[in-house]
């Protein structure tokens, strides 16, 4: 009873009022103003209220054959395929880093530092990254200039630079922390006991790490993969720059509305990629119950 | 799972892990904060035209602070029509005006309060270059920089006491290249789009530019011939875009670029030989000793152009600060500072006064240096002897074909150039 006084009584309200209020302010609010202008006519330099679906029109417009896509769709295509891309390969490459930090480094201080050593992409500015990756994979880069000088290609190869390749690549060099920390987290809470009861019974260490671990795991796997997830749907700078420009992505094309003040045209692409994106959360925490595992 | 025999050990060592990881982090993150002066113009533009040096001498000058905040093109006209009480001095384009002038957040500049006003060069008045007209397709800045008066939300179509905006700086732009990695002339537009350099091209990601240079470029291919480029018809975006999607599914472009740094490290690595460029960005090449030209062509340039103008909230002492700041801005100092810099200034005599003879000669009047041309913070430019690209200032400005543009069908146009960047 006590506890349930606790629980429901004026203190918890009032306890809870300070976020809560934040929350409404900044999150509620704003998202509802996002969806409400998205129902706004266009026009370059006011925002005059009213109601209208032309926005969602424009957005969908030649959507219905599937043969010649439309912008939207193959948009949509492109940014899932690097969501896809970027969530498996930061899933596996998360996995096992956080595997190795967790069962493997044994001294605490030794994981911090390894830890903050991952960080160090966010160290950067995103226009100084980009410059950088050039003279590694341009055409005159590093990478190339290697290549050429092994004898493996004759002439430099192009795709490493301003390719999906590349931004693969940026991708998964910034956002695999997202993935690790999560799952570094859950592994961390795994019982030692059962690794050594499973080694006990006669399982080989890949039993182990597939019936146990791993499934011991999936709420830091899940939780990481919202977060890439997430990201990767929004991100425009990235996608932008490591694509030399030419590739689309959902976000640039909502960033490119905003520039030019096309702001119902925007929050009609901004509800539709919202909505996608929980989608995907929706389906992904259907596997596992956050509230109770956390 | 967290009910296991021995949780205190690891979950200690998963939180203090946490913790010191988040103290590492935290030092670095600290933000640097300013303490805010009263007396302080804030100043909204782009970050090509805030220069540290025009803001020192105008302090030591006159005493009153400029602060900068550097956004970009876009940024800087969206600031304008969404927040217009952010700033207290407006440096934008022209062609922003179309979008801003109407939500009655720009005061009209008297130019009565202007000393040099009479002074500004034809170019914006009359769109004359020694007294010959140049081109005025797009928003040439004799269509918009005249209001009918200080509150006024539309322009005059002869000139009135109060303007939109008072020029501070303007080019023609064309396109850059690397002479020794192309190994021969380029004279044409079209050169942009040649397969010669698949692979090895690049365009400006900014819709509303990007479409005038990929117009240029048609026009040159002999495609179509535009009556008016800065305000094209749905069909003839279809056809530019078109031509530009083409050309990307054939590969010809290395990238686009939107950041300034980015064209200079295209250019400079050798990444692109040939794209449209800025006048900064070719000398920024250069700097690094790598040669670039900055390369006209027959077609003509396209010419923009930036001006001061003064939010409509604005009074008392801020507005006066704002007015003698215009007034000093004119008075010779900073368009000589521009000059040097390969732009060109408002009001060409009061510069010419502020600069040496073999610098003017140089810069405006397309003769051989005389001796070494250094940039204003003491950079070698051009070594004595050579020439600057375009020639005078009469070849150049006269060779104007069209100006940056805002279209009437530009929700439309913007939604093709993202069609062109999904192709």
């Amino acid at each position: 009873m006590r506890v349930r006084a606790l629980r429901t009584g004026p203190a918890a309200w009032l306890q809870a009022l300070p976020f809560g209020a934040v929350f409404l302010c900044f999150f509620i609010l704003p998202l509802v103003l996002v969806v409400a202008v998205s129902f706004w006519p266009t026009s370059d330099y006011e925002l005059i209220p009213g109601f209208t679906v032309e926005n969602y029109r424009a957005v969908f417009e030649g959507c219905s054959q599937l043969a010649d896509p439309c912008l939207t769709l193959r948009t949509y295509a492109s940014t899932l395929r690097f969501t896809a891309l970027t969530w498996a390969v930061s899933l596996l490459l998360g996995f096992t880093i956080a595997y190795f930090l967790a069962f493997h480094v044994r001294s605490a201080s030794l994981q911090t530092v390894l830890f903050v050593v991952c960080t160090i992409p966010f160290w950067t500015s995103n226009v100084i990254r980009m410059i950088s990756w050039v003279p590694l994979l341009g055409r005159n880069g590093l990478v190339n200039q290697g290549l050429v000088g092994l004898g493996v290609v004759d002439e430099p190869v192009e795709w490493l630079l301003f390719s999906e390749f590349s931004v693969v690549l940026a991708l998964v060099h910034l956002y695999t922390m997202f993935m690790l920390v999560p799952i570094f987290n859950s592994m961390m809470r795994i019982d030692r006991s059962l690794l050594e009861a499973a080694d006990d019974c006669g399982a080989s260490a890949w039993q182990t790490l597939w019936n146990v671990i791993v499934p011991l795991s999936r709420t830091g796997i899940v939780i990481g993969s919202i977060f890439v997830v997430t990201i990767v749907m929004g991100d425009f700078i990235t996608v932008g720059v490591m694509g030399g420009q030419q590739i689309a992505s959902v976000g640039k094309v909502i960033q490119v509305q905003t520039s030019y003040l096309q702001f119902p045209l925007a929050a009609a692409n901004a509800v539709v990629l919202l909505a996608v994106v929980l989608m995907i959360i929706a389906a992904l925490t259907r596997m596992v119950d956050l509230r109770k595992e956390l | 799972m967290s009910d296991s025999c021995d949780p205190k050990t690891t979950d200690a060592q998963r939180r203090s892990l946490l913790k010191g990881t988040a103290g590492i982090l935290a030092t670095g993150l600290f933000p640097a904060v300013h303490a805010a002066d009263p007396i302080t113009l804030r100043y909204l533009g782009t970050a090509v035209n805030q220069d540290k040096a025009i803001a020192e001498k105008f302090k030591a000058d006159t005493g009153i602070s400029i602060q900068y905040v550097a956004v970009n093109t876009d940024e800087v006209s969206k600031r304008a029509v969404t927040s217009p009480n952010s700033f207290d001095l407006i440096d934008t384009e022209y062609f922003s005006l179309k979008k801003i002038v109407p939500t009655g957040n720009l005061k009209g500049i008297d130019v009565k309060r202007i000393k040099n006003a009479d002074k500004i060069t034809s170019l914006f008045t009359t769109g004359q270059v020694a007294g010959k007209a140049v081109g005025d397709q797009g928003t040439a800045p004799k269509k918009v920089i005249f209001l009918e008066g200080e509150k006024s939300k539309v322009f005059a179509s002869s000139p009135t006491q109060f303007m939109s905006l008072i020029p501070t700086v303007y080019n023609a732009d064309t396109l850059g290249i690397r002479p020794d990695l192309i190994k021969r002339p380029i004279e044409s537009w079209k050169e942009l789009l040649n397969p010669e350099f698949k692979g090895k091209a690049a365009i400006l990601n900014i819709p509303s530019i990007g479409i005038m240079d990929a117009a240029m470029v048609v026009e040159a291919m002999g495609l179509y011939k535009y009556p008016d480029k800065g305000n094209m018809t749905k069909a003839e975006i279809d056809l530019t875009i078109k031509t530009l999607i083409e050309a990307k599914k054939a590969g010809q472009f290395r990238s686009l670029w939107k950041d300034f740094n980015e064209s200079v490290n295209l250019m400079a690595s050798g990444e692109v030989v040939i794209q449209s460029m800025w006048s900064p960005a070719v000398t920024a090449v250069r700097t690094k000793g790598i040669p670039c030209v900055f390369q006209p062509l027959k077609e003509g340039y396209r010419a923009w152009a930036a001006g001061f103008g003064l939010p409509a909230t604005l009074s008392g002492k801020k507005l006066d600060g704002a007015y003698e700041f215009i007034n000093w801005f004119l008075d010779g100092w900073a368009g000589a500072y521009l000059n040097r810099q390969g732009y060109y200034s408002a009001v060409l005599e009061t510069a010419q006064a502020k600069m040496e003879p073999y610098e003017w000669a140089y810069w405006m009047e397309g003769k051989p240096a005389t001796q070494d041309i250094k940039s204003p913070n003491g950079d070698l430019l051009a070594k004595a002897g050579s020439v600057r690209d375009g020639g005078s200032y009469e070849q150049r400005m006269g060779g104007i074909a069209c100006w940056n543009a805002l279209m009437d069908e530009n929700t439309y146009m913007v939604r093709k150039w993202n069609e062109f960047v999904a192709a």
